[in-house]
């Protein structure tokens, strides 16, 4: 049985890279991405789990990162905004975003970003009835939502191309 | 705002997770997370240690012989896209879909949800509809309850500070009716009034067997002996059945008011989500 109590290191795989910080049980895996690693990509609206603003990837699954403890996922694989493409480059999902107006002030866009990349993954080629479903926890205040579900479609559409070429 | 301080605990296995609970006392189950840690955010919850059981194998799987078993930890996700469970067990399913968003579920789990305990959930109330059966291990040992009796009030369940719920089993659900309805202000909230109804009907079409689960309504799930009673021998779709289970589910009930809605508009509610149940049952023949 592991035991963790007041401070501790805490190794966590993000992007790819193993990487280390300093934690209290009590830390939440929102708090210690942007705090411990400077990875301020995932924000944080609410601390409830409502607004998706903090959704991440755990194991490539979509999660609440404001509701889960750094210590609670030691050893595993988390996936933030930053990884989404290389430095000063845009992913095909952010690039599909930006071309359809699918952000205003960009809040709410990361946790937007990591859900999409988690739905395509799973349902390439969803309907938009589907893709409403799928996003229905994450919350926008500025777009009404129509140009973030033109922007899933984009990226779906860009995705299947591109595959059916390579 | 942030939680409190607490001791964090990894079990590896059932025993040592009961050794966890037992040892400390003010410890907390800890699951996905998705309802307790809010809590804890908002600082409504405060415990001094949190039992992580999300790790220990044998608290997750789906396994259906006869009846359904399911591990406590499994993912309300997995139990939600589980091919066995969508096709025998399909309330399951449309519960689930009204549970959160799919990063909730993501995390959530099965057992965590039944077990924390919140009026508003729709898993409790799909439990007492279908007669399941909660298996609980505690220091003492193994024990198993039947959902009618589990749940308490408020987020208090027969669950003793030591216990950890491990599995759920649910009968097999082959020739039984069922109709799942939620009033909520928006999709995935907790529920503002719902009903979980399941017939067994005879050969003629007559309620052999009745059970109508309210949930959001009071301070913890329940069954309704007034409407269970209405339908006992009818048929369902004759004129006025329905209407009348729903104008009395809520007999001798102390209904809840809160900051979102009132009791008289939740009594309302409750007649309309019985009533729609209910018609929602596909007829049977002779009915």
């Amino acid at each position: 049985m592991e035991i963790r109590q007041g401070n501790i290191a805490v190794e966590i795989t993000v992007n790819g890279d193993l990487r280390t910080g300093i934690a209290e049980p009590r830390m939440l895996l929102s708090d210690f991405l942007r705090h411990e690693l400077g990875l301020t990509g995932t924000h944080v609206g609410c601390e409830q789990g409502v607004c998706g603003a903090c959704t991440v990837l755990i194991d490539g699954v979509p999660a609440r990162a404001c509701l889960t403890f750094a210590v609670q996922v030691e050893g595993r694989r988390i996936d933030t905004v930053e990884g989404m493409a290389e430095p000063g480059q845009l992913s095909d999902i952010q690039q599909a975003y930006h071309e359809e107006h699918g952000l205003q002030c960009g809040f709410c866009t990361p946790g937007f970003l990591t859900s999409t990349e988690a739905l395509l993954r799973e349902n390439p080629d969803p309907t938009e009835e589907q893709i409403r479903e799928y996003l229905s926890g994450n919350v926008c205040r500025c777009t009404g939502y129509q140009g973030i579900v033109a922007a899933v479609q984009r990226a779906a559409r860009v995705r299947k191309a591109v595959s059916h070429d390579a | 705002m942030k939680p409190a301080t607490f001791d964090y605990f990894r079990p590896d296995s059932v025993t040592e997770a009961v050794e966890a609970l037992s040892t400390n006392p003010d410890s907390k189950v800890l699951a996905g997370g998705q309802s307790l840690v809010p809590m804890m955010n908002m600082r409504l919850a405060g415990p001094s240690a949190l039992v992580d059981i999300g790790r220990i194998e044998e608290l997750h799987g789906i396994a259906a012989n006869g009846s359904l078993r399911v591990g406590a930890a499994t993912r309300q996700a997995d139990v939600m896209d589980h091919a066995t469970v969508v096709r025998g067990w399909p309330m399951i399913g449309a519960a689930l879909k009204e549970v959160g968003h799919p990063a909730i579920r993501a995390r959530g789990t099965f057992g965590g949800n039944i077990a924390h305990g919140d009026p508003g959930s729709e898993l409790p109330a799909v439990m007492l509809a279908l007669d399941a059966t909660f298996v609980i291990e505690g220091p003492s040992g193994t024990r198993s309850m039947v959902a009618d009796g589990f749940f308490l009030g408020h987020y208090t369940t027969a669950l003793d500070e030591d216990e950890l719920l491990v599995r759920v089993d649910i009968p097999d659900q082959a020739t039984s009716h069922w109709g799942f309805v939620e009033i909520d202000r928006r999709h995935g909230d907790y529920a503002l009034a719902g009903a979980a109804v399941r017939l067994d009907v005879d050969a003629a079409g007559h309620v052999s067997d009745a059970r109508v689960a309210l949930f959001g309504v009071a301070s913890r799930p329940l069954r309704s002996a007034a409407a269970e009673q209405v339908l006992a021998g009818t048929r369902p779709r004759d004129a006025g059945v329905a209407d009348e289970a729903g104008r009395v589910a809520l007999e001798g009930v102390d209904v809840a008011a809160d900051s979102f809605v009132s009791a008289a508009y939740r009594r309302e509610a409750t007649a309309t989500v019985v009533e729609r149940a209910l018609l929602d049952i596909e007829p049977t023949e002779g009915a």
